[in-house]
Order: structure tokens, then C-alpha cells, then sequence
């Protein structure tokens, strides 16, 4: 009899030794003379249980977590390969609660299937959306995909369907789909998980981007940080080339698709569209003035869409499930679901996809399970190095993107980042300032001189320097650099600190001078 | 400007002799030498200039443009400190002063001993498990002082 075991090959697991458990357990079955097939998955993204080991029964997926070397030859005489009991048991992985309550549409097959397998990928309904896609006509792929409501879902929250009804309305000619996957927000990694979990999914969401606008060429814009997304990314792809969904006749269509991945090089500005796509043409990572859209002037001039990993990713499952079906989920104008990243200072840190409609609150503490460090929480950033601080007492605001937009503060590319009440917020309104200093491209001048400015005034702000004075000239500039900067870089670095100041300008006024 | 041994400049004159036809060639380009010597030397930028046809001045731009590469050669290892908000919020500033008590060196710095290079990085995605450090490459989780002195043993024996 063979025993099915799955260890996760997901980078933030492999953080915690799933490398090392994976290896542990073959060597203890060999040694017991135990045949095993070993699939390296994806995360399910409670990374609070991570390694989290599975093992196939016929009740279905059994789950023990979180596993370190240590415990493999007491799982082993437990019968773990059975399901059997075992302290660090969590009973049928799909009946976890934290997983259990979630709506997983983009995520369904994350931690579930092998990554690298093509077959495994169309056993759990992958490419059914491309099959959907290649029967019908382009216009009616873009109505499809605007029907369900899809908002870019990299921080921009613009309406899909509608960039690509532009690409798709631009003369006939060389079209680029380019996938930005320079995810480089703080508390984010939902980019990252599935890329190394279900690769296939964006390569198949591309592909139907592809066949809607006429494009042949694909790039996905991958940043240097994620080698294991790289690893899992060109394991795929060539999966795809040799199962011909991806190449000179896709399925069988006569259609061509070539897909490639360029990787960035650690400039958080190249996660800007026009910024990245200055960088997948060999420059440096400034950016553009708008217009003209990329959608009718990008990549070497060219009629070109850029979307975000999980927007893509999303697309298959809108063309097979119907437009209805995703725009069931959600509310208002935030249609379908949105794969939320808890991070920082919260104990059951991880990836909850659920529809538009939670609070913070219940993100915090029902999934969350409160600070890490036991303390309360007193304050949690949203959407990234460039969102607003939220106070606690602003916890029931509910997370969407108009919600957030109304208390002044933003969804972005959906991670929240906890912190107790040991924060410091002039300290971190500094680091706002400072991050930016470190990546702004240099084009323009409120977001390069300002943010080293804004690093200075606050400087003088933590000394306790006649803080009056100066707390008036850093909201004046912040108000400068938001007014005058070309993008989002630099018009939105002014937020975190901004929403400091309103919030817990306590931290500031308050200080004693050294 | 230091003079580039003859087999990296042959290594430079063959990564580029392969990527020239690609489209927008120059950051590839760049990553392949980079993954060979470990560094972008001054010294290629001539030679990556002439190959693409591009100006010198375009090339140093976008060299020094992007924090990934490096003008001079790493340590024997690499240790990469995530400085974001995620880690920050769980005692990411604390690991990374006693990671620069511990090398003796600070952020963007060698060891004299050339033995380790200490980079700070803005996010791993590895938010969910802060702090974050990698090490040559590896990636770990939920790093403590102490677990930071026990990896840095252990890169140590590998090498």
C-alpha cells in the first residue's frame, strides 16, 4: 500500500522546516520500509499551524500541525499515515474552523493540489474557464469578466473588463498581457502563496487575457525577492508548454500564447504599472506620465493590459462559474471575494479569502485571535506601506474599498498588518517617510526631496524640538507631496503619517526633549 | 575603475552575445552576470554598453537604479534583514541591531573578513511568520536572537 503525504512547499512554510519535516518523514518511512508519494502542495495559509502535514484517508484529508522533525517518528507510531491520533492532530483539514468558514474562490485549490502538475491543475477544475474562453467571442470574454464586477485587485481597484475593453478596442497588432507580481507591500504575500501553490491558475488567467485582446506575448513581472514564486512559476510554465496550453496552438485552438517570467531587481516603485513596464523593457524603474494609458501605449508602445497576480487568477474561475457567480458574492460595489492578509503583531496570522462584508474586528480577533504578544492591539495598517494606521476604535469598519475609502483610509492589495500597544507611531510615521526616500524613483521632486524632508522634521518631532512648529510643517508637507507628486508613491506615502497625526498625535506632541 | 579579469569578461561578452536579441534586454542581462560573479563590476558596464549598443550612462543607470545589484563583490554569505512594518510590529528593529552587533557591521557592508554581507530588504512576503530573515537565499520565519545566532552557526558549517 502506498501512503499519500503532503508537506507544503510554500515559502513561508519551508520558513518554519517544512523542508526539513518533508525530509524527515521519507527518511523515518524508509526506515520503517513504508512506501510513500510525497506531494510538495502549496500552503493553506493558517501559517499559525504551519508545517502543516497532511495525509490522503479514505475520510478525506487529515491534518497535523504544527509538525517539527521531532514529532515525525511519534506521528509515525501513531499511525499518522492512517489518520491516527496524535496530540497534534486537527481532524479533517477541510473541517479546520478557521478554513472551514472561508469562501474560497481564487484560493480553491492553494494548498490542495501539486503545484507542478498540469494534470492534477484539470482534475480540480482547472482550464475549464480557458475552455469556456476559447468558445466564445473576445467581446464576449471582456463582458464576462466586467460583469462580475472584478476590481484590479493589486490596490488600484480599477474595473477589469473595462482596461481590457480598451486593449481589446486598440487596432489589431502586437498586444503584451503583463502580470504585475512585484507584490512589495508590507503584510502582503497573497501574490506570493499562490504562485508557488497554484501557478497554473494565473498562467491560465493570462492565457484567456490573451485570447480576449488578441495578445500573443505574456510577462509576468516577478519581484527578486520571491525565488521559490520563480521556481514554482517556470516549473509550471513548462508543465503548460509540454501539455500545449500554453505555445504556438492553445488547445488544440490554433491560438498562440508565449508566456515568460522577467524578474524585477528589489525597486518597490516597479509594482507602479508604467514604472514596471519601463523595467520589463530594460530601463530604470521611473515612472511614466499618464496619458497615454498602457492600455493604448505600454509595453514598447503597445496596446497592453497589466493586471495584478490575483486578478488574473481570478479570471478562470469568473469564465467557468459565469460572471453571476462571482458578482454573487460581495457587497456594493466591492463584488466577490477578497483574499485578506493577516500579518504582523496577530496570533493566527495567515490568508483569509472571504467575501467583501467582514469588519475588522472579525478579521482581528475571530480569525485573528488577537495580538501575538497577548497585549491589546491598538493600531492596524491596511493596503501597505503607502495605507493609513486605523485605531481600534475604528474596528468595525468593515473592509471594502469604499468602507475603508470613507474613514480616509484604503484597501490596496488587501494586508493588514496588527501592532500592540507597545507601537510607537512617530516612529512609524518616520518609517513612512524614510521607505519612501529609499524608493522613490527620483522623477519628481515633492516625492524624492520631500520624503527626506518629512524623515527630518519628524526626527526633530521625536527629539521633542519645538514640536508646534513642527508638527504644522510636516502636515503642510504632507499636503504638498499629496497634491504634487506624480504617483502613487509619493502622493500616497503621506498617509500612514497623516492617519498617525489624526489618530495618535499623542505620540507626538507628548514627547520629552532630550 | 578596477580591471576585470580576462574569464569575467568573457563571461560578460558570452551572457551578452546570448541575450541580445531578447526584448528589452539590459536587466536580464544584469541578473545573468550577477548570478555568475556575484556582482555587477563597474568594470562591465563598457562591455555590456557596446554589446547592447546602448550609452555607458544608460547602462550605470540602470545598474545603480535597482538595490538588487551590487557594484562589489559579496561575503561568503548573504544576509538579508526584513526592515518593513510587519516585521517591525514584532521586534524586526531589535533582531536587526543585535544582527549588526553580531556581524560588526552595519546595513549595505562586508565583513573585513569578507566572511558576510549584510543587506536590509523591504518585505520577503513572509509576513504572516515575522520577523523575516534570509540567508543565502533561505528563507526563515519567526526569528529570534538566538534563532538568528544558531542559522548563522549553521551557514557557517556549510560553507
Amino acid at each position: 500500500m502506498t501512503f499519500t503525504v503532503y508537506v507544503p512547499r510554500d515559502a513561508g512554510a519551508l520558513s518554519l522546516g517544512a523542508g526539513e519535516v518533508a525530509h524527515a518523514i521519507a527518511r523515518e518511512a524508509t526506515r520503517r520500509g513504508l512506501e510513500l508519494r510525497l506531494i510538495r502542495n502549496g500552503s493553506r495559509g493558517a501559517y499559525w499551524l504551519e508545517p502543516l502535514v497532511e495525509v490522503a484517508t479514505s475520510h478525506g484529508r487529515t491534518a497535523y500541525g504544527p509538525v517539527s522533525v521531532g514529532d515525525v517518528p511519534g506521528l509515525f507510531d501513531a499511525g499518522f499515515l492512517s489518520g491516527g491520533a496524535h496530540p497534534l492532530s486537527l481532524g479533517l483539514t477541510e473541517a479546520i474552523p478557521w478554513l472551514a468558514s472561508q469562501q474560497r474562490l481564487t484560493f480553491t485549490r492553494v494548498g490542495v493540489v501539486d503545484p507542478a502538475s498540469v494534470a492534477d491543475y484539470v482534475v480540480h477544475g482547472g482550464y475549464q474557464g480557458l475552455r469556456q474562453a476559447l468558445a466564445m467571442s473576445p467581446e464576449a470574454i471582456v463582458q464576462a469578466v466586467t460583469g462580475s464586477g472584478l476590481r484590479g485587485r493589486g490596490g488600484a481597484a480599477f474595473p477589469t473588463g473595462i482596461k481590457w475593453k480598451t486593449v481589446l478596442e486598440q487596432p489589431a497588432g502586437q498586444k503584451y498581457v503583463t502580470c504585475n507580481a512585484d507584490e512589495g507591500d508590507s503584510g502582503t504575500f497573497s501574490d506570493r502563496m499562490l504562485m508557488e501553490g497554484d501557478p497554473l491558475s494565473l498562467i491560465e488567467g493570462m492565457t484567456i487575457a490573451a485570447v480576449a485582446v488578441g495578445a500573443t506575448q505574456g510577462y509576468i513581472y516577478l519581484r527578486a525577492e520571491y525565488p521559490h514564486a520563480n521556481r514554482a512559476l517556470n516549473e509550471a510554465i513548462g508543465a503548460a508548454y509540454q501539455a500545449r496550453y500554453l505555445g504556438t496552438d492553445v488547445m488544440g485552438s490554433g491560438k498562440r500564447f508565449e508566456l515568460e517570467v522577467r524578474l524585477g531587481a528589489g525597486a518597490y516603485i516597479c509594482g507602479e504599472e508604467t514604472s514596471m513596464l519601463e523595467s520589463l523593457e530594460g530601463k530604470r524603474g521611473e515612472v511614466r506620465v499618464r496619458p497615454p494609458l498602457p492600455a493604448i501605449k505600454g509595453l514598447f508602445g503597445r496596446p497592453t493590459i497589466v493586471n495584478n497576480v490575483v486578478t488574473l487568477a481570478t479570471v478562470p474561475t469568473i469564465l467557468h462559474r459565469g460572471a453571476e457567480h462571482y458578482a454573487g458574492y460581495g457587497m456594493g460595489k466591492s463584488r466577490g471575494t477578497l483574499p485578506i492578509q493577516l500579518a504582523g503583531n496577530i496570533r493566527r496570522g495567515g490568508l483569509v479569502e472571504r467575501a467583501f462584508g467582514l469588519t475588522l474586528r472579525e478579521l482581528l480577533y475571530d480569525y485573528g485571535g488577537g495580538s501575538a504578544s497577548g497585549r491589546p492591539l491598538r493600531a492596524v495598517q491596511v493596503g501597505g506601506p503607502l495605507g493609513a494606521y486605523i485605531s481600534a476604535s475604528q474596528f468595525d469598519t468593515l473592509v471594502d474599498y469604499e468602507a475603508l475609502g470613507s474613514i480616509g483610509a484604503l484597501l490596496g492589495h488587501g494586508g493588514i498588518v496588527a501592532f500592540d500597544d507597545t507601537v510607537d507611531m512617530a516612529r512609524m510615521a518616520r518609517y513612512a517617510m524614510e521607505f519612501c526616500a529609499i524608493e522613490s524613483c527620483g522623477k519628481c521632486t515633492p516625492c524624492r526631496i520631500g520624503s527626506t524632508r518629512g524623515m527630518e522634521v519628524i526626527d526633530r518631532i521625536i527629539q521633542g524640538e519645538e514640536t508646534e512648529g513642527n508638527v504644522r510643517r510636516l502636515e503642510e508637507l504632507c499636503d504638498l507631496m499629496v497634491q504634487g507628486s506624480l504617483c502613487g508613491l509619493g502622493g500616497m506615502a503621506p498617509f500612514p503619517v497623516q492617519s498617525a497625526l489624526r489618530h495618535f498625535r499623542g505620540d507626538f506632541t507628548a514627547r520629552v526633549r532630550h | 575603475m578596477e580591471t576585470l579579469p580576462s574569464k569575467h569578461g568573457e563571461a560578460i561578452r558570452r551572457i551578452v552575445e546570448h541575450m541580445k536579441q531578447r526584448p528589452g534586454p539590459l536587466l536580464e542581462v544584469l541578473h545573468a552576470i550577477q548570478a555568475e560573479l556575484g556582482y555587477v563590476p563597474p568594470a562591465a558596464v563598457p562591455l555590456v554598453a557596446e554589446g547592447l549598443n546602448l550609452s555607458r550612462a544608460e547602462v550605470h543607470g540602470v545598474a545603480s537604479f535597482y538595490h538588487y545589484f551590487r557594484s562589489s563583490p559579496p561575503g561568503a554569505h548573504t544576509v538579508n534583514v526584513c526592515r518593513a512594518e510587519s516585521c517591525q510590529a514584532v521586534g524586526g528593529e531589535a533582531l536587526a541591531a543585535h544582527v549588526r552587533q553580531r556581524l560588526g557591521v552595519d546595513f549595505h557592508e562586508t565583513t573585513p573578513d569578507g566572511r558576510y554581507s549584510l543587506e536590509p530588504v523591504y518585505c520577503l512576503g513572509n509576513c504572516a511568520c515575522s520577523p523575516a530573515v534570509m540567508i543565502d537565499g533561505r528563507l526563515h520565519g519567526r526569528v529570534t536572537p538566538e534563532r538568528f545566532d544558531a542559522l548563522l552557526s549553521e551557514a557557517d558549517r556549510k560553507r
